[in-house]
């Protein structure tokens, strides 16, 4: 809410300048946002009243204007303004007076002609922007008076950001009581007498909608004179408080708003037929509204409806049928409480958010309705006249608000605050805040809560009050205490940050892409997973939860390869989205780990050949995510296909035959619709798979010889090393403790279809020395054994 | 026996002139070898008279002592030389950079939450997550936000369905977690949440980190400890700390919490719009409502809950000053890290 400063000062003035009372009112919870002086800075610029107006002899687009205004005879001005007229009154800069931006005024020729001072439009004084022709001023305005004071510039507009619990506060009176309370001064308001009605005019009011609207007033004015303009001082309070003037009667409306919160409408009485009936609306009415607009209102929707036709959408936006215009002559006032239940979120639903429906949304003093209806009465009568009849004020007595009691106590106030706090402090702060106290026990109240704080509910919100005006820093400060128990950890789980670092380690930069992702790529990516689509994405590229961490990292490639980057590695972990397996079943939420890469093997160096990464670089980053387990033979990489990945260039990866993830190169097609410039490779792997680890055994270290035996062997091309280095293992026996392969050859000497492995086996004894006999006579059996297996063939001899 | 004189000189002169350990052996095996030439002149002893064989023998044995002498020194100093050779062969020039992988980063966000993570669970709270795609009463309803709240406007929520979220902020963490245990309570909920808005200082997915203590005789005093300590540690600096009465429904009292402004240090500045103050995290005690949703006697029980925006922090730390960089994932922007 924005409010002027000095139109607070009217109803409370703290002896403390605007900088202390925007602290002083942020640290008791209305957040000041913005502020702004309201006028530049000037200085002798007066009402100045135009006499006479020639035209300048000298060009074309100037007047020469007789000004009075200053304290001697009128003095000469010339004006450059198309609206310079004789009997206006307009700001007037004296000679010596100090404009905005540092401009001082002097005595000047203008082509040949005197002039002593300016005629001023308003952004030349710093007040809003109009810069169209002089500024002109009513016509009562005084003469040769200072306008600063005048129209009481020396004003600050100020923004607080109120929470949505301090509805109560969205008005000058509120937030003047709130300043009162923090000053402990008190608080001021116009004094609204009662007005006696002068003709008996009344329009029946029907309450149907219960606990919604339980209180209603009207009353009819006739015989107002619409034609009147808003007086200067209202317009610009409304200014101030960031409203624009409309006619006098919607003005006035903004004024009660502004001033007491309480939002009021006018109707034209002429477009009344029948009378007030207060009901949900009906599914298939409709209403077009003030702004011009036609909605289909929705079942559920307060109404405001002449008899059975719909007039306004209740305390969010009259109609337009029943709208003051300029022919306006008797009008129909609303002053109602509305239930904040039956407005918040209604507005929303259409789209339409008003300083009305901001309120009742939030809260309205209940006991407000009367007491704005006369202010408005007043100010009504005093500006465009009229003959005001009776308020009518229909209520249900028992749908109103109940009034709130609260059993409050220091216990209480220790244990939340640990404040020692003397009762009589307590009370004062209560009572302060409005809040009547009936002491019952030692340091214990039932607490009465005013209509306008229908915040306070329970104990714990008189225990924010307290600390709130008691001052939170100055509320006590200590250190939890708490017993220093051993906590369990459990050792087989391997840390995510040990997960991040190995690869930080293997020079992958971690990523962290949207959970959301562009549907057009995801497709792409995993065109087999159902992606769960937002209702309400932010934008068509973020439209669907990711199946997968792919297509993320592959769009954060996509950019960086744009940006000129040619080798990228990039990780990431986070969940990903799959839908449950059955239509009953929760949704799939994953926590997973993935990886890209491509481009050179090694960053740019002096020392080495500029070597492109390929499908066994990778591999080998997930070997040693997969070696953090401590049981790294556990995993197993099995040729499969993937519909995002290059069919031959592919592995699923299982643990023990549980499925871990997937490695393989993007498939060419994909990188060439995405316009991806060099091959990527890429893995994803479940982290729950990845984060169990075996606990280290130890197994004996044998001091015995280790024998190392090279053997290379032909194989058909398309059978699996794995495959083989399993068939040798079962073939070896337990004497073979490592083995490795040293060598793939296909080509000259090796028929097409079959391959040449090379062997490097080691074989150790646990306590003895392993004659060569013994070893001879294993790598022959095993080299048998392969042969009756796998139709291998030895190459050469063994060594 | 001039002979031996000569032969000793010509050894010494060839001993000198080798130009290697192998050019040196050489010269030992043609004068002190079985065959060599000092060796052969022995043989000739048996030729001299008794009286005189002693005295040759003297100086044939203390010739070839002196020359084997000489080759030891020889050798020694040849292979000295070699060495000089080879080191001044082999001297690299240091300065080139060494071969090999580079290091990778972490993602700021992730450094930082692991930063704010490492201040809690040393003093004894555990991280706790949970679902991202969360249910409506996790996110809103158990924490006293029912459907009409005016507070669900303070969230642009995205939604799957009706009743089903992304969640708007890691607090439904602290309700499953109370759900399913019994306190005391002490727990801390990273990770990543959604808001529904777009814009240079705000992203649609952003991180959180929240925090919940409840036990016995939790006071807004230690909450207040709690969070200067933290903020301090964070800054690794003595930065002043205040507290804003503020609202959350989730809390009561609520609490908005400012440090200093660390660019201008408290006399105004762009940064923190001339306050002096920047806003870092909410915080408060939690709401009766609140436990009794998770059937926990707020009678006996009290604890205190708070909420910080990781990248608001990261920003502030390491002086990043656009939020959508955190999202970019431009490697010349991860690799600061």
């Amino acid at each position: 809410m924005k409010f002027s400063e000095s139109w607070l000062r009217e109803w409370v003035d703290p002896a403390i300048d605007t900088e202390a009372l925007i602290a002083q009112i942020t640290m008791a919870g209305l957040e000041v946002d913005a502020f702004e002086v309201i006028a530049g800075k000037f200085s002798a610029v007066v009402v100045g009243e135009i006499l006479s107006v020639q035209p300048h002899p000298n060009a074309d687009k100037l007047t020469v204007c007789q000004v009075a205004g200053n304290s001697e005879d009128p003095v000469q001005v010339v004006c450059g303004a198309p609206n310079a007229r004789p009997g206006i009154k307009v700001p007037f800069a004296l000679v010596g007076a100090q404009l905005p931006g540092g401009m001082t005024i002097r005595k000047a020729k203008l082509r040949d002609v005197e002039s002593h001072g300016m005629l001023c439009a308003r952004d030349e004084l710093g007040i809003g922007d109009n810069s169209a022709g002089l500024w002109e001023l009513p016509a009562d305005a005084p003469t040769g008076s200072d306008l600063r004071d005048y129209l009481n510039l020396d004003d600050v507009s100020i923004e607080v950001d109120l929470t949505p619990n301090r509805g109560d506060c969205l008005s000058i009176r509120g937030l003047a009581r709130e300043v009162g309370v923090l000053n402990r001064l008190a608080v001021t308001g116009p004094v609204c007498e009662p007005i006696a009605p002068q003709i008996s005019d009344t329009l029946p009011i029907h309450l149907g909608a219960g606990t919604k609207c339980p209180r209603y007033c009207g009353r009819v004015i006739r015989d107002i004179d619409i034609s009147r303009p808003t007086p200067l001082w209202l317009v610009e309070k409304l200014r101030r408080s960031g409203v624009r003037s409309i006619d006098p009667v919607v003005d006035i409306t903004n004024y009660v708003l502004l001033e007491l919160g309480q939002p009021m409408h006018a109707f034209d009485l002429a477009s009344l037929k029948t009378g007030i009936v207060v009901r949900d609306a009906r599914a298939g009415e409709t209403l077009t509204l003030l702004d011009d607009s036609s909605v289909e209102l929705l079942e559920g929707t307060l109404l405001i409806a002449d008899g059975e036709t719909p007039v306004a959408m209740a305390g969010i936006m009259g109609g337009a049928a029943t709208a003051v215009s300029d022919s306006t002559r008797d009008i129909f006032l609303e002053s109602a409480f509305f239930h904040p239940l039956a407005i918040v979120g209604q507005g929303r639903k259409y789209g339409i958010h008003t300083d009305s429906s901001h309120r009742f949304e939030r809260g309205v003093d209940p006991a407000m309705a009367v007491a704005a209806m006369e202010r408005a009465t007043h100010l009504i009568l005093a500006i465009v006249g009229g003959q005001p009849g009776p308020v009518v004020c229909e209520q249900l007595t028992e749908q109103l608000p109940a009034s709130v009691e609260i059993q409050f106590g220091l216990t209480r106030l220790k244990q939340q605050l640990a404040l020692d706090i003397a009762a009589e402090q307590v009370e004062d702060i209560l009572q302060r805040l409005g809040l009547e106290c009936h002491a019952q026990d030692e340091g214990s109240w039932r607490v009465m809560i005013p209509s306008w704080r229908f915040d306070l509910e329970i104990e714990a919100d008189l225990v924010e009050e307290i600390a709130r005006i008691y001052g939170y820093n100055n509320l006590p400060l200590t250190t939890p205490v708490a017993p220093m128990a051993i906590a369990t950890r459990n050792e087989s789980l391997v840390p995510l940050s040990d997960i991040r670092a190995c690869l930080v380690n293997r020079d992958y930069h971690e990523a962290v892409t949207y959970s959301f992702v562009d549907p057009s790529i995801q497709k792409q990516i995993t065109p087999d997973a159902q992606a769960i689509p937002l209702a309400n994405p932010i934008s068509a590229d973020l439209a669907e939860m990711r199946t997968s961490l792919w297509p993320g990292l592959i769009a954060a490639l996509i950019r960086n390869q744009n940006r000129q980057h040619q080798r990228i590695r990039l990780f990431e972990t986070g969940l990903r989205f799959l839908p449950g397996i059955s239509v009953e079943a929760e949704l799939i939420q994953e926590r997973m780990v993935a990886g890209l890469v491509s481009g050179n093997r090694l960053p740019d160096g002096w020392s080495h050949s500029h070597e492109k990464v390929d499908f066994y670089d990778i591999k080998n980053d997930v070997e040693a995510l997969v070696s953090l387990t401590g049981e790294p033979s556990a995993f197993d990489f099995q040729a499969a296909s993937f519909p995002a990945l290059h069919p031959g260039q592919c592995a699923r990866i299982f643990r023990r035959g549980i499925e871990t993830g997937v490695i393989g190169k993007l498939h060419p097609g994909i990188q060439r619709n995405l316009e991806i410039e060099q091959p990527v490779y890429l893995f994803e792997l479940r982290l729950s798979v990845l984060e169990t680890a075996a606990i280290p055994a130890f197994r004996d270290i044998s001091r015995s010889p280790e024998v190392k035996i090279d053997i290379a062997v032909i194989i058909d091309k398309n059978i699996a090393v794995e495959k083989l280095l399993q068939a040798i293992r079962l073939a070896a026996g337990s004497y073979l403790i490592d083995l490795k392969v040293f060598d793939v050859y296909q080509g000259k000497g090796i028929e097409n279809d079959r391959k040449s492995i090379g062997l490097n086996l080691t074989f150790q004894h646990h306590s003895r020395t392993l004659t060569e006999s013994e070893i001879i006579q294993t790598v022959t059996a095993t080299v048998t054994r392969l042969q009756e297996e796998l139709g291998a063939e030895l190459r050469g001899e063994f060594k | 026996m001039d002979n031996l004189s000569l032969l000793a000189e010509a050894a010494i002169k060839a001993v000198d002139d080798s130009t290697s350990v192998a050019d040196l052996d050489r010269v030992r095996v043609e004068y002190l070898g079985k065959k060599g030439s000092l060796t052969e002149l022995l043989k000739g002893l048996a030729k001299l008279s008794k009286d005189e064989r002693p005295a040759a023998g003297a100086r044939i044995n203390d010739a070839k002592s002196r020359l084997q002498a000489h080759i030891n020194q020889r050798k020694m100093a040849l292979e000295q030389a070699a060495i000089d050779t080879q080191l001044a062969a082999e001297t690299l020039d240091v300065s080139l950079p060494g071969r090999g992988l580079a290091r990778g980063s972490l993602h700021p966000v992730t450094r930082t939450m692991s930063r704010i993570e490492a201040f809690f669970t040393r003093v004894g709270y555990s991280v706790e997550e949970g679902p991202e795609i969360e249910d409506d009463y996790h996110n809103f309803e158990a924490l006293n936000i029912p459907a009409h709240h005016p507070a669900r406007a303070m969230h642009d929520t995205f939604y799957i369905d009706e009743t089903t979220v992304l969640r708007t902020h890691t607090s439904p963490v602290q309700i499953r977690t109370m759900e399913n245990r019994q306190p005391p309570f002490r727990i801390i909920c990273p990770g990543r949440v959604y808001r529904c808005d777009s814009d240079l200082t705000h992203t649609p997915m952003f991180h959180q980190v929240e925090g919940l203590l409840v036990d016995r005789d939790v006071s807004f005093a230690d909450l207040r400890g709690t969070i200067d300590q933290f903020l301090k540690a964070f800054f690794e600096a003595d930065l002043p700390v205040r507290f804003r009465p503020s609202y959350f429904p989730f809390t009561e009292p609520s609490a908005e919490v400012d440090i200093q402004c660390s660019n201008c240090r408290g006399s105004g500045c762009r940064i923190c719009s001339q306050t002096g103050w920047l806003e870092v995290m909410g915080c408060g005690m939690v709401h009766p409502n609140v436990f009794s949703h998770c059937n926990i006697d707020s009678r006996e029980y009290t604890g205190f809950a708070f909420g910080l925006g990781v990248e608001r922090l990261a920003m502030l730390r390491y002086g990043v000053t656009d939020l959508r960089l955190f999202f970019d994932n431009d490697i010349k922007f991860l690799k600061q890290f």
